[in-house]
């Protein structure tokens, strides 16, 4: 959905689900995920349905992702860092189980 | 980081860098605390450390923030990124959360400068991934020097539309093509504020900006938009005509981001102009909390460089307020450029109000994103009685998802006073309380706490 304008500046890696990625040192983790082409980030506790970044400026919370651990960080709000564990929050809110 | 300052500013774009300045420069402590990773708020996202390196595809108006951002930081002032506040409370105690750990600051005066956020675009398919705001693609575009590569179709109406549509093409982005959602009606409207605008400085520049869109990419007239895919975005249907695309950006104007702003108590009411609710202030931006004002479009929408005014005229009254004797620059010639900043702005109020079809959606169109609340069940709801927003979280859980309201609020509020033949003053908006952004409880824990705190929760 996304390229980089140049390709000027240090990359980093980290990992989405497992899977390493290269990123910008200045990227967040929502910006690298689109640059990298991952099309969701989560599954809505409602329906399950995929949720992409919406807004990119901390407002919609459609970027929650579970980083190094912490689950519902803004992935908008967040930058890389080398070696970071990223993971796309799934699943649907199970009531009453 | 200090216990306490004199000044706390909240919000590091133009409005809250040009308070923290002239605050500073005037000898008050302060501090300004802002949750991106950089300065420049919205409008100047990612100025200190700018991946574009073609100055002219953001264009000269951006490259203006350079000055503003460079003076916060030769001010004095204690500037806080990756800051998160998510309290502010009448005391004038500021929560706040950086690196994972949460303090309370106390501040003798607050200038919030929390902005503006896209309007509500609510239409069938809006949830789906491939879809996103036009400020978002703006923001990856300043920040990341992200462009998109795939079919990308603009639509909407409003400054912003046809500014990003400018830079895209710029960079080297192809538009499918710009829809224009700007009901023709309106020009009658706008027509009676001509003359004013005439004068703004925004007309040779929107002009402009037109004209170069217009040159280079299809921009057509349109109603109704509806996004439609399963997993993701596959098409745009606009009146009925299909068009296979990969992104689809929605932009119909800018509101103020009143959520910290009500959780801290201040009064706000519906501005019929702008069609959002706004905080009631003084002329030095106080608002209804004592040592609380409010500067930059969270104000009021009135465009970057009026915010960037509203902040000095509110930091100078801070300075009088705490220090009598500090020198301070005369804010009539802040308030001059103010007006001929605000000069334009009923125009393009009037000419960009966003239709009622594209406010007030219908059908199983979703409202609330985050918990997936349709049109339909908030419209069957209010007809059964229900009267305004915080009854409705109750019956449908509207507003109660993580995004706090944000991206439903003027929604819910236009649609309960529409089915109940009511204003949006009588309606009211959700009523917000703190945290206003999520901390986690390890974070709450981490905050210091009296003797006296321990021994009242202590059996």
């Amino acid at each position: 959905m996304f390229k980089r304008l140049g390709d000027t500046g240090a990359t980093l890696t980290l990992t989405v689900d497992g899977k390493p990625i290269r990123a910008r040192i200045g990227d967040t983790v929502a910006a690298a995920m689109l640059a990298a082409g991952i099309d969701h980030c989560r599954t809505t506790p409602v329906s399950g349905a995929p949720r992409a970044p919406y807004c990119l400026m901390g407002v919609c919370f459609e970027c929650l992702v579970t980083v190094d651990g912490v689950g519902s960080r803004q992935g908008c709000l967040v930058p890389v860092a080398e070696g970071m564990k990223v993971e796309t929050q799934l699943g649907k809110r199970e009531a009453g189980r | 980081m200090n216990e306490s300052y004199d000044l706390v500013v909240i919000g590091g774009g133009p409005a809250g860098l040009a308070a923290a300045s002239t605050a500073a420069r005037a000898g008050l402590a302060t501090v300004l605390f802002d949750e991106n990773p950089g300065i420049g708020g919205q409008i100047y996202r990612g100025i200190t450390a700018n991946p574009v390196r073609n100055r002219a595809i953001l264009g000269e108006e951006y490259w203006a923030g350079t000055a503003l951002a460079a003076e916060a930081k030769a001010s004095g002032a204690t500037i806080v990124n990756g800051a998160t506040v998510w309290s502010l409370d009448a005391s004038l105690a500021v929560g706040v959360s950086v690196a994972g750990r949460a303090r309370t600051i106390q501040a003798r005066r607050v200038i919030v400068a929390t902005g503006a956020l896209e309007r509500p675009f609510a239409i069938p398919g809006w949830t789906l991934p491939g879809v996103m705001t036009a400020g978002a693609a703006q923001t990856v575009l300043k920040a990341q020097g992200l462009l998109p590569n795939g079919r990308t179709v603009l639509a909407g109406s409003g400054p912003l539309l046809w500014l990003l549509a400018a830079q895209m093409l710029r960079a080297g982005a192809r538009l499918e093509a710009v829809f224009d959602t700007t009901p023709p009606l309106n020009w009658s409207r706008a027509a009676l504020y001509l003359p004013d605008f005439l004068l703004s400085p925004y007309f040779k520049k929107g002009l402009a900006l037109m004209r170069e869109v217009k040159r280079r990419t299809k921009v057509r007239a349109a109603r109704h938009i509806e996004a439609v895919g399963t997993d993701k975005l596959r098409e745009v249907v606009v009146d009925g005509r299909r068009i296979p695309s990969d992104l689809l950006l929605l932009h119909q104007g800018v509101v103020p981001n009143v959520n910290l702003a009500i959780a801290a108590g201040i009064d706000h009411r519906w501005d019929a102009r702008q069609l959002c609710f706004v905080p009631v202030l003084d002329a030095d931006f106080g608002s209804s909390v004592p040592g609380i004002a409010v500067a930059g479009d969270g104000a009021g929408i009135a465009g970057g460089t009026a915010a960037a005014e509203r902040g000095r005229i509110a930091a100078i009254a801070a300075v009088r307020a705490l220090a009598p004797d500090a020198a301070v620059p005369d804010p009539q010639s802040a308030r001059q450029r103010l007006q001929r900043e605000e000069l334009g702005r009923a125009f393009l109020d009037e000419l960009y109000r966003p239709p009622k079809a594209l406010r007030r959606p219908e059908g199983g169109t979703i409202v609330c994103r985050c918990e997936e609340v349709t049109a339909a069940e908030v419209r069957k709801t209010a007809q059964m009685g229900c009267e305004g927003p915080n009854q409705m979280k109750a019956f449908l859980r509207c507003g109660m998802g993580p995004c706090q309201g944000r991206l439903c609020g003027l929604t819910v509020t236009e649609l309960i006073a529409e089915e109940r033949g009511r204003t949006p003053d009588e309606v009211g908006y959700y009523r917000l309380r703190p945290p206003v952004k999520p901390i986690t409880l390890g974070e709450l824990a981490s905050l210091p706490a009296s003797e006296a705190e321990r021994r009242a929760v202590e059996r």
